[in-house]
């Protein structure tokens, strides 16, 4: 759904998450400021060969669910997709509880790279801990936020985590997304080359890499069950997993870190891990 | 009110010929190249083409596909 020759570094996660909206019928992008506006194209030309809005930050739920409505009232059907950044999703977060509270019939994708990485790399409420951003220069003092349990805490009709490392994974939650009805989260994990420092060829590998070690939990959440995804399954158990470290260290954003800092990270990892569990029906 | 100026239009090379970013050229070993398409599955500009073709007037030469590809059938080259 975008065209080559757009303006997104090279190696970047939006551009190919943004590929894969082929998978659902009839998509109608919002989208708040961050990469993906300037990735779907600078004025006058567009990238993308859907509609696609451009809002400030916090409307974006909002206009998402009015052009959902009157699509609804002109006979289209459409999907209408909240496409937004981290960074949108702490600002907007307001818009975006509510729309989830009111079960707006659309879909919102969160390409979540960890840091506002359009104005330079400054720390997000999803940014990891301990991670150096622009403005956590030592490293950030607060662990990250998990979108995807709060968007189960507001009983959102579909959940789902997902990672640009696994495509296929990624494709089969937006066509199933698509197919569905009601409000339906998608949070997927982005590795940005230049904002995690790392080199462009490595995207895929650390995304792989966040999934095997256990930072990225791959999950769905529908019909009041959580279930592990297929291809993260085996990092469910912990023996399973890689060394944190080989995902850590292989960005630059973490060189600084030393082995127990490390150490504190799985802790807090594992937590999480223990939360999903319990949640889990498998 | 006359919206027309304020609505962009889809067009391939949006930010221009974006080949020019390029430092390195992913160059295909058709010998050793299996057709799996995973370089194509994974190109994030979406310049390969299901025959494994690559349009070089817009691959920025990020290498995913050199770094996907199992056979190891793709070679990046100093441009």
């Amino acid at each position: 759904m975008i065209l080559p020759g757009n303006t997104s570094c090279q190696g970047c996660p939006i551009s190919l998450a943004m590929r894969c909206l082929d998978e659902i019928e009839n998509p109608v992008l919002v989208i708040p400021a961050g990469c993906s506006t300037v990735v779907a194209g600078l004025h006058p030309n567009s990238a993308m060969k859907i509609p696609v809005i451009h809002v400030p930050f916090a409307s974006t739920n909002a206009v998402a669910c009015g052009v959902k409505k009157a699509y609804d009232q002109l006979g289209i059907k459409a999907n209408v997709i909240a496409w937004m950044g981290d960074g949108a999703a702490d600002i907007g977060f307001a818009t975006l509880s509510a729309s989830a509270v009111r079960k707006d019939d659309l879909i919102t994708i969160v390409v979540d790279n960890e840091a506002y990485m359009n104005t330079g790399t400054q720390a997000s409420l999803s940014t990891f801990w301990k991670a150096k951003t622009t403005t956590s220069p030592k490293g950030k003092g607060d662990e990250r936020r998990n979108l995807a349990l709060i968007m189960i805490a507001h009983k959102a009709d579909y959940v789902a985590t997902a990672t640009v490392g696994y495509i296929e994974d990624l494709r089969r939650k937006f066509r199933k997304a698509g197919e569905m009805s009601g409000f339906r989260f998608i949070h997927l994990h982005s590795p940005c080359p230049p904002g995690w420092r790392f080199p462009s060829e490595k995207t895929i590998e650390i995304a792989r890499k966040a999934v095997a070690s256990g930072a990225w939990a791959l999950f769905e959440y529908h019909q009041g069950r959580l279930r592990f995804s297929p291809v993260g399954r085996r990092y469910v158990e912990k023996e399973n997993r890689i060394p944190l470290a080989d995902y850590l260290k292989s960005q630059g954003r973490f060189e600084h870190l030393s082995v127990e800092e490390i150490e504190e990270l799985e802790k807090v990892i594992e937590e999480e891990w223990k939360i999903l569990r319990k949640l889990s029906t498998d | 009110m006359d919206l027309e100026p304020l609505i962009s239009r889809m067009k391939i090379g949006s930010a221009g010929e974006t080949g020019s970013w390029r430092n390195y050229r992913p160059v295909v070993n058709k010998e050793l190249c299996n057709k799996c398409k995973t370089c194509f599955s994974y190109c994030p500009e979406g310049v390969i083409s299901e025959d494994i073709e690559i349009d070089y007037r817009f691959c920025k030469g990020c290498g995913i596909c050199k770094e996907i590809c199992r056979q190891k059938a793709i070679e990046m080259v100093p441009e």
